[in-house]
């Protein structure tokens, strides 16, 4: 890097030939006759400043380190108390302290799959079209409003949600759904709305953003040349998008979904707002559920009893653990693209 | 394409739902008074805007320093195997779901100080803005042309002042920008806040103190059964979109005069 070329600290200064000049550079240093430059002093506020800016990149670093501690210590007597069969088990009664994760593990991992099944297609669409075949007076502001959406709070979402979306489905959507797939299994049952599927497509909306922006940056690397030789070798548009883009692509893109999957196994307040928020897992996705999330969100404040508290707060080290596996393998598919070579093993 | 429009559909209605209920339910008592008791008609939201504006100041001011000055590690001093751990840290934090990090405030400040507090929901949110502004900081940084910090050493400038007066003086629009980046992400944040800061009926500015926040009146309202509170928690999400985006854009347009005044 050319940082290399940076002058030491230690090297000797020359000194300034007019001095003032050089204090004019700062409004504070101007009108002072001391010559503001003397190797002792100047070194001595390097070393100060380094080991500053250190403490605040270590501060980065300790965050982290505080964040596992904490979580790992308290959630220890729920781990004394269930070990592995916390995470198996299927009743959650803080009545008799019976403890089991397995209904809102099942409910964030439905949920959030149920997303990015919504999503994906519809945000790798948005971004072929903006790359590939939008007019150029579109682009613009279609990317600042998809951007635009990524601003607003999951509580503004979950708010829409809830008087807009849940009404929506169950007068029309649900009954839909029940009679002509209801012989599936996944839609039956009665069309309240508030259900896994609310949560699902509440979901898939707050992650089309992120997917299909991801997704536009990637596109947009991939080679001019790519694209004309697949025009040149006689292939329509669409399989000329379809060979020379986003095959190419491909690596990348799927770093931009995983990446919505971290923050769709993340999200709270929207998903807690329409999920119903019952620890039952049911086949049909018009039953509610709840997340792992939502718990947390709903009955941390409320937790009386140590094993309480530290299951839940089992649960947090458990979604805390599953987010950074998805989010590293997502950074690691995104940066093999954008910097066209493999990442280093600590991406 | 159909897929353009199926996302635009819903995207756009949010949009024109928040407009349509936000401003037909703000008026002036929801601005200047506190919450009334269920049934009776008329409160307002006041006591949650200002205890989100004094919450968020707290985070600000726990989270800015330490962002940028991890920043400018990065930039200056971390082209090493500790910068690079660093940086991978900074990207790990960003991915932490947000209740995960309430947790951890309400551990680290809430079982400490043995209630909730205005203090614990800050440290919840500075902890959410510190790597986004770290990260963007040092991005910042890296842009400033490399000859003007070898002009400023050839003057005899100390490496810290240079960073400073110079480096990080070229760089300020770009790292004010992350930093209300960082600040419109936290600004909407429900759920650090919830066992942190917790929410109050009425007006606190004390640090100790359980205090009220917009994100969290909003969802209260909104799961509430009463039509009057749902009202309430359409105009406070409206008031709270445009709080965020009339805070950065007065943030940008300040700092782009700054910059030109000083140029």
């Amino acid at each position: 890097m050319f940082f290399s070329a940076l002058p030491r600290p230690d090297m000797p200064v020359p000194q300034p030939v007019e001095a003032t000049k050089v204090s004019d550079l700062h409004p504070a240093g101007r009108g002072r006759n001391e010559p503001f430059l003397r190797g002792a002093r100047g070194e001595t506020g390097d070393r100060i400043f380094k080991v500053a800016m250190l403490l605040c990149g270590v501060a980065v670093l300790a965050t982290l380190v505080l964040i596992v501690y904490e979580l790992v210590l308290r959630s220890g007597p729920s781990w004394h108390a269930f070990g592995f069969k916390f995470f198996a088990g299927h009743d959650w009664d803080p009545v008799s302290e019976q403890f089991g994760a397995m209904p809102f593990i099942y409910g964030t991992l439905v949920s959030s799959l149920l997303a990015l099944l919504i999503a994906v297609p519809l945000s790798i669409g948005v971004a072929v079209f903006t790359t590939e075949m939008c007019p150029q007076a579109l682009r613009g502001p279609l990317s600042f409003f998809v951007e635009l959406l990524a601003a607003i709070p999951s509580v503004v979402y979950g708010l829409w949600a809830i008087f807009i979306l849940v009404p929506l489905l169950s007068s029309y959507v649900e009954p839909f759904l029940s009679r002509t797939l209801g012989w599936t299994g996944f839609f039956e049952g009665p069309p309240y709305g508030i259900s896994m599927l609310a949560a699902g497509i509440i979901l898939a909306i707050m992650i089309i953003p992120i997917i299909s922006s991801i997704t536009r940056e990637v596109l947009m690397v991939v080679p001019q040349h790519q694209r004309e030789a697949a025009l040149a070798l006689g292939a329509t548009r669409w399989e000329m998008i379809r060979v020379g883009v986003l095959r190419n692509a491909r690596a990348g893109i799927m770093g931009g979904i995983i990446l919505g999957l971290g923050r769709a196994l993340g999200e709270t307040m929207a998903v807690t707002m329409v999920i119903g928020n019952r620890p039952e897992i049911a086949k049909s996705l018009f039953a509610p559920g709840y997340t792992m999330a939502s718990v947390l969100a709903n009955e941390f404040s409320e937790a009386t009893g140590d094993v309480y508290l530290s299951a839940l707060i089992e649960i947090g080290l458990a979604l805390f653990l599953v987010t950074i596996v998805v989010n590293a393998l997502a950074r690691l598919l995104v940066w093999t693209v954008t910097r066209g070579q493999p990442s280093r093993a600590n991406a | 394409m159909l897929t353009v429009i199926l996302v635009l559909v819903p995207l756009f209605a949010i949009f024109a739902y928040l407009v349509y209920r936000g401003f037909g339910s703000i008026n002036w008592a929801f601005l200047t008074q506190t919450p009334k008791p269920v049934g009776e008609a008329g409160g307002g939201m006041a006591n949650a805007i200002v205890g989100s504006a004094f919450i968020l100041a707290l985070a600000s001011i726990l989270g800015v320093p330490v962002g940028v000055g991890a920043g400018i590690y990065l930039a200056e001093y971390g082209r090493n195997r500790f910068g690079d751990v660093i940086r991978f840290t900074a990207d790990v934090l960003n991915g932490v779901p947000s209740i995960v990090i309430g947790i951890v405030a309400y551990s680290i400040v809430v079982l400490t100080q043995k209630h909730f507090s205005a203090l614990a929901g800050g440290v919840a949110l500075a902890i959410m803005m510190i790597p986004t502004i770290t990260r963007t900081t040092e991005e910042m940084l890296l842009l400033v042309p490399q000859a003007l910090r070898e002009a400023a050493y050839g003057l005899g400038i100390p490496r810290w002042r240079t960073t400073l007066s110079i480096t990080l003086r070229t760089a300020t629009s770009g790292v004010i920008t992350g930093i209300m980046l960082a600040f419109a992400r936290v600004a909407g944040e429900t759920a650090p806040l919830l066992f942190t800061a917790f929410g109050n009926q009425f007006w606190n500015l004390k640090v100790n103190e359980p205090t009220a926040a917009l994100p969290l009146q909003i969802f209260t309202y909104a799961i509430s059964p009463y039509d009057e509170w749902h009202r309430q928690a359409w105009a406070g999400a409206l008031v709270l979109i445009i709080l965020i985006v009339t805070a950065v854009a007065a943030v940008r347009f300040a700092v782009r005069r700054g910059t030109f005044g000083a140029a």
